[in-house]
């Protein structure tokens, strides 16, 4: 028992103590993600793609010391906030990075501001977030990006009739809101909305329901993680067979799942920025290394992370390892470059990310499924913002 | 009162002595009030701390000293968290302190009026009970979702200078003295009950409600009005929470929530009420050190501590916190009643 | 209408094959497990490491499933739970949901934290139509296990020698012991098969539920309920809640999206506060 006094006194003061030291030389980069939780499979490849960028290109730049502070949200927004404002407060980062889900992007929005650090998201995808501080930019994707191009492409494509399927919170309705404008403004016929809750695990019976509406197709968005439940039981109510297509954003057929979803998947047209297809010499190594050193494949969520880092590093080349908000931010603006999923760019005004959407069919290649690209639509601004 | 028996006189003095404060205690506080001064970089964890033992506190009342097994105790501070966030988000009432009250008023009556539903049955049925109550206001919660944000949380939320003068700050020091000020006013509140006739005839129904029916304690009123303060308490510590983070998500209500509450609680023992307080530090500082150290796996600590909890004895696990209660309660009259 | 219905009773049937062993730990040894779900888990992990990885059929492989929960069972419980059938509920409940966060993090340390999924024959792959209903061809299956397993249990609690055994031990522990009835293994045999049966439903959940670490915590509430509904003194009981459940989320999902989880917890809700032993529960039962 005494031990025990021991331990927890020891912890209490090793707890307390923990943080302080900070040099000048050193650039902190808090990396605010989901490590355990719900959104956990999120949070490692944005840490392994961290990880790898900077295994790649060391951890000086400018002569400056990058340092990545990694605190874990458990998936849940509250606890974003605080690691976030303790990491701004007692770590004195020059940037706050990660934040797979909106709400976390969103809670930490107040704080990037007052405290004047750049907030870097590397995953949500709700298209109001850049919205919400002058310190926000974005290296991951919006998604209007992806659904409005979608729906451009399946009007076009002979789909006339379409049930949507979104999971009820932010990123869910700015898809199903961008699909369908898009859609019914070519001429398509939606059916029905459904609306299925974050936590479910069964779609069984949305899916059922979409298919007695009987579309051309399903438009479906859940966030990355849920994309092969989903797929699973799309084949086993036989929808596949039934002649209804699935369509919707790339978070649904995500690299790090698709694998299992087996060959059900076949034909289902996504729309998205990434695919761990992609056809360029710097993906394939990225996809090589990146596999070779997770253990898993690189999925859209981890080339945020990677074009993230890649951010922080540019920009404190170009300000010459200042690394107080205003300057990284300025810096950011406008910063072009090449990524593995293509050539993209910060857009200067909104710090938003433009880039490329690809039209993609799930194929198998030499065994394995992938997301294959067959139509491009070069850099794709948020239409949300294009709108305003 | 000229009458008293020897009996009733010893008791009357055992329950008196009860009610003085303990020079540990006098001393507990002022270290608490300390830190405001001593460890100025770690307010936004401390207060953490100060809603997490407000809320273990909360469970304390009803577990502690009711005998009420719940593992949804999360609801109400859940109602809490929501409504102080809504208050200040709608402008119904801006000032956090007076919004804090309502707040807690707000968990008291939804308190109130599931406490009805856990006096039937056993330690089971209220564990369901409780753990359903909580699911189905997370499912509320995430419903209206026009006016709680649903599973995006609530944004948006600005939370007014406390009593018009101070701000909260991004360093989260006002927020802390706000909230450790907060807990001191509680736990005294608590302390007082708890030492009052009232707070007396909870341990006994607690202890025997059969035979405290039987000399006349009402024991469902005692267990409605304990439960409805409980509540309040938690409302409290949720509108702390919400107030001081200006922000509010459907992870208050969460089972995750009202589990770790009985471990913080049980780290520090039950029924003496600084349990809660002790247990919500060396919780908060054992998770902050073990998320920190292996940010992926550390609910495996966590977890392994509840089990050795467990397996070594509660009791045994527990007996470093005996000084202090035998200490606190130097003179507790059941203390007293074994011995003799 | 009726494709609802069977997907609603399939789903059921797994959600009683996942629960009746808590029902039984519950019920029976009044032993509050809130991890039972890790053992489910352990048997749908257990499944996908056999056929994905060490290419074992999907029937072995879901067998073996079986066993695999069963021994963890039968371990856990000489080594541990033995210790806490007399201890409060408190403690019963602090230990499980220790036992829970470990096998959360173990299994997220050990297999990763994305979904995983078996592969499956291709002769359980999409579906079939009877009389103009469609019908799952996996679903179809696990109502014919399930439906096999709640008879077959049925008949071994009430009929067989084992069963009487265990409903003495159940009755008065002490008065079993003196009949020459080994308490302790009854016990111990009880709560492995149950795992074990957590095990298949997990095995044959993981298509349908899907699999990842999270596992235990997000079913845990959904085997309360089962059991709660149910009343803990029978198979039959948590046999027609599960099936009752089972119907009822699908039903409101599908002709009341908006309602969601709301339709099974306020099932729960007004059970327990009607009939506070379990809506199938005898009168009088403890």
């Amino acid at each position: 028992m005494r031990q025990f006094v021991k331990f927890a006194a020891g912890m209490a003061m090793a707890g307390l103590i923990a943080g302080g030291a900070y040099a000048q030389d050193t650039v902190k980069v808090g990396l605010v993600i989901s490590m355990t939780g719900s959104q956990a499979s999120t949070g490692k490849q944005i840490k392994a793609a961290v990880d790898l960028y900077m295994k790649e290109h060391g951890d000086t730049v400018a002569g400056k010391k990058v340092q990545v502070i990694l605190r874990d949200t458990g998936s849940v927004p509250d606890n974003a906030k605080r690691l976030a404002q303790e990491l701004i407060v007692n770590d004195k980062v020059s940037v706050v990075a990660g934040f797979e889900v909106t709400p976390a992007a969103m809670a930490v929005a107040p704080l990037s501001a007052e405290a004047k650090v750049v907030e870097l998201v590397m995953a949500a995808g709700t298209a109001s977030i850049t919205e919400k501080s002058p310190y926000i930019v974005r290296t991951s994707f919006t998604l209007p990006q992806s659904s409005a191009i979608m729906a451009d492409w399946a009007a076009n494509n002979n789909i006339k009739k379409v049930v949507t399927i979104v999971s009820d919170y932010a990123p869910g309705a700015d898809a199903e809101k961008w699909f369908i404008d898009t859609f019914k403004k070519n001429g398509g016929q939606i059916l029905e909305t459904i609306k299925a809750p974050l936590a479910n695990p069964d779609f069984a019976p949305f899916l059922q329901r979409a298919a007695d509406a009987k579309p051309d197709a399903i438009f479906v968005f859940v966030p990355s993680g849920q994309g092969a439940t989903f797929m699973k039981q799309y084949t086993e109510r036989g929808l596949d067979k039934a002649g209804i297509k699935v369509i919707g954003t790339g978070d649904v057929t995500d690299d790090d799942l698709l694998p299992q979803m087996g060959d059900a998947v076949i034909g289902a047209v996504t729309a998205h920025m990434y695919s761990a297809d992609h056809d360029s010499a710097m993906n394939k190594k990225y996809v090589a290394d990146f596999t070779k050193a997770a253990g898993f494949r690189p999925n859209f969520m981890s080339v945020g992370g990677y074009d993230g880092m890649h951010l922080i590093y540019e920009a404190l080349k170009k300000t010459g390892g200042k690394a107080d908000g205003d300057s990284l931010i300025a810096a950011m603006k406008g910063m072009k470059w090449e990524s593995p999923r293509g050539p993209i760019s910060i857009d200067p005004e909104t710090r938003d990310i433009v880039q490329n959407i690809y039209m993609r069919k799930v194929e198998k290649k030499g065994g394995q499924l992938y997301n294959v690209e067959f139509e491009t639509f070069k850099d794709v601004k948020d239409p949300a913002k294009i709108k305003k | 009162m000229s009458e008293q028996t020897p009996t009733a006189k010893r008791a009357a003095q055992g329950i008196l002595a009860r009610a003085r404060w303990h020079p540990l205690e006098f001393v507990f506080w002022i270290v608490a009030f300390s830190v405001i001064w001593l460890l100025p970089n770690k307010h936004l964890i401390l207060t953490e701390i100060a809603w997490l033992a407000l809320f273990a506190l909360s469970l304390d009342l009803i577990l502690g000293y009711a005998g009420i097994l719940s593992l949804g105790h999360a609801a109400f501070f859940g109602v809490g968290s929501y409504a102080a966030a809504l208050l200040a988000k709608h402008g119904i009432i801006t000032e956090p302190v007076l919004a804090l009250i309502a707040a807690g008023l707000i968990a008291a009556v939804v308190g109130f009026a599931t406490s009805f539903l856990m006096l039937r049955g056993a330690d089971l049925t209220r564990l369901m009970v409780s753990l359903g109550i909580a699911l189905v206001l997370r499912e509320l919660a995430n419903k209206f979702s026009e006016l709680t944000g649903g599973a995006d949380g609530l944004q948006g939320v600005t939370m007014e200078p406390i009593l018009g003068r101070f701000r909260f700050d991004m360093f989260g020091h006002n927020g802390f003295i706000y909230s450790l000020v907060v807990l001191f006013v509680l736990f005294l509140i608590a302390r007082r009950l708890m030492a009052s006739p009232f707070g007396l005839s909870l341990l006994a129904v607690k202890d025997n409600p059969l035979r405290s029916r039987a000399i006349g304690i009402s024991v469902d009123a005692r267990l409605v009005a304990i439960y409805t303060i409980a509540a309040f308490y938690a409302g409290v510590g949720g509108g702390l929470l919400a107030q001081t983070t200006a922000f509010s998500s459907l992870d208050v209500f969460s089972f995750d929530r009202s589990a770790d509450l009985l471990l913080v609680l049980i780290i520090g023992g039950t029924g003496y009420l600084y349990g809660g307080l002790i247990g919500a530090v060396i919780f908060k500082v054992m998770q902050d050190y073990l998320a920190q150290l292996t940010p992926q796996y550390w609910p495996f600590w966590i977890g392994l501590v509840l089990v050795i909890l467990v397996m070594v004895g509660r009791d045994r696990m527990l007996r470093w916190t005996e000084p202090v209660r035998a200490l606190a309660n130097r003179l507790d009259w059941r203390a007293k009643g074994q011995a003799s | 209408m009726l494709t609802i219905l069977f997907d609603g009773i399939a789903y059921g049937m797994l959600l009683f094959v996942l629960a009746c062993g808590l029902s039984v730990t519950l019920g029976l040894m009044n032993l509050v497990n809130l991890a039972h779900g890790a053992f489910a888990m352990a048997g749908g992990y257990a499944l996908v490491i056999l056929v994905n990885n060490l290419g074992v059929p999907f029937w072995v492989s879901v067998i073996c499933a079986f066993f695999v929960s069963a021994a963890i069972g039968f371990v856990m419980e000489k080594a541990f739970y033995v210790h806490i059938y007399r201890k409060p509920h408190l403690d019963q409940v602090l230990f499980t949901i220790g036992l829970v966060f470990m096998a959360v993090a173990a299994a997220d340390y050990a297999m990763g934290s994305s979904q995983v999924f078996a592969r499956i024959p291709d002769a359980l792959q999409g579906q079939i139509h009877v009389f103009g209903i469609g019908m799952g061809r996996y679903r179809l299956m696990i109502i014919v296990i399930c439906g096999a397993l709640a008879l077959g249990l049925q008949y071994v609690l009430v009929y067989t020698r084992f069963g009487s055994r265990l409903r003495a031990a159940v009755d008065d522990q002490r008065v079993a012991r003196g009949l020459g009835i080994n308490v302790g293994s009854i016990f111990a045999l009880t709560f492995a098969f149950g795992s074990g049966l957590a095990g298949l439903g997990g095995a044959l959940g993981t298509e349908i539920l899907g699999l990842d670490p999270t596992f235990p915590l997000k079913y845990m509430i959904y085997f309360l309920i089962v059991v709660t509904v149910g009343g803990t003194s029978s198979i039959t009981g948590p046999f027609l809640a599960s099936l009752l459940l089972g119907i009822a989320d699908v039903a409101g999902k599908y002709y009341v999206p908006k309602l969601g989880a709301f339709v099974i917890y306020t099932i729960m809700i007004v059970v327990l506060i009607w009939r506070p032993q379990g809506l199938f529960a005898r009168a009088g039962s403890k």
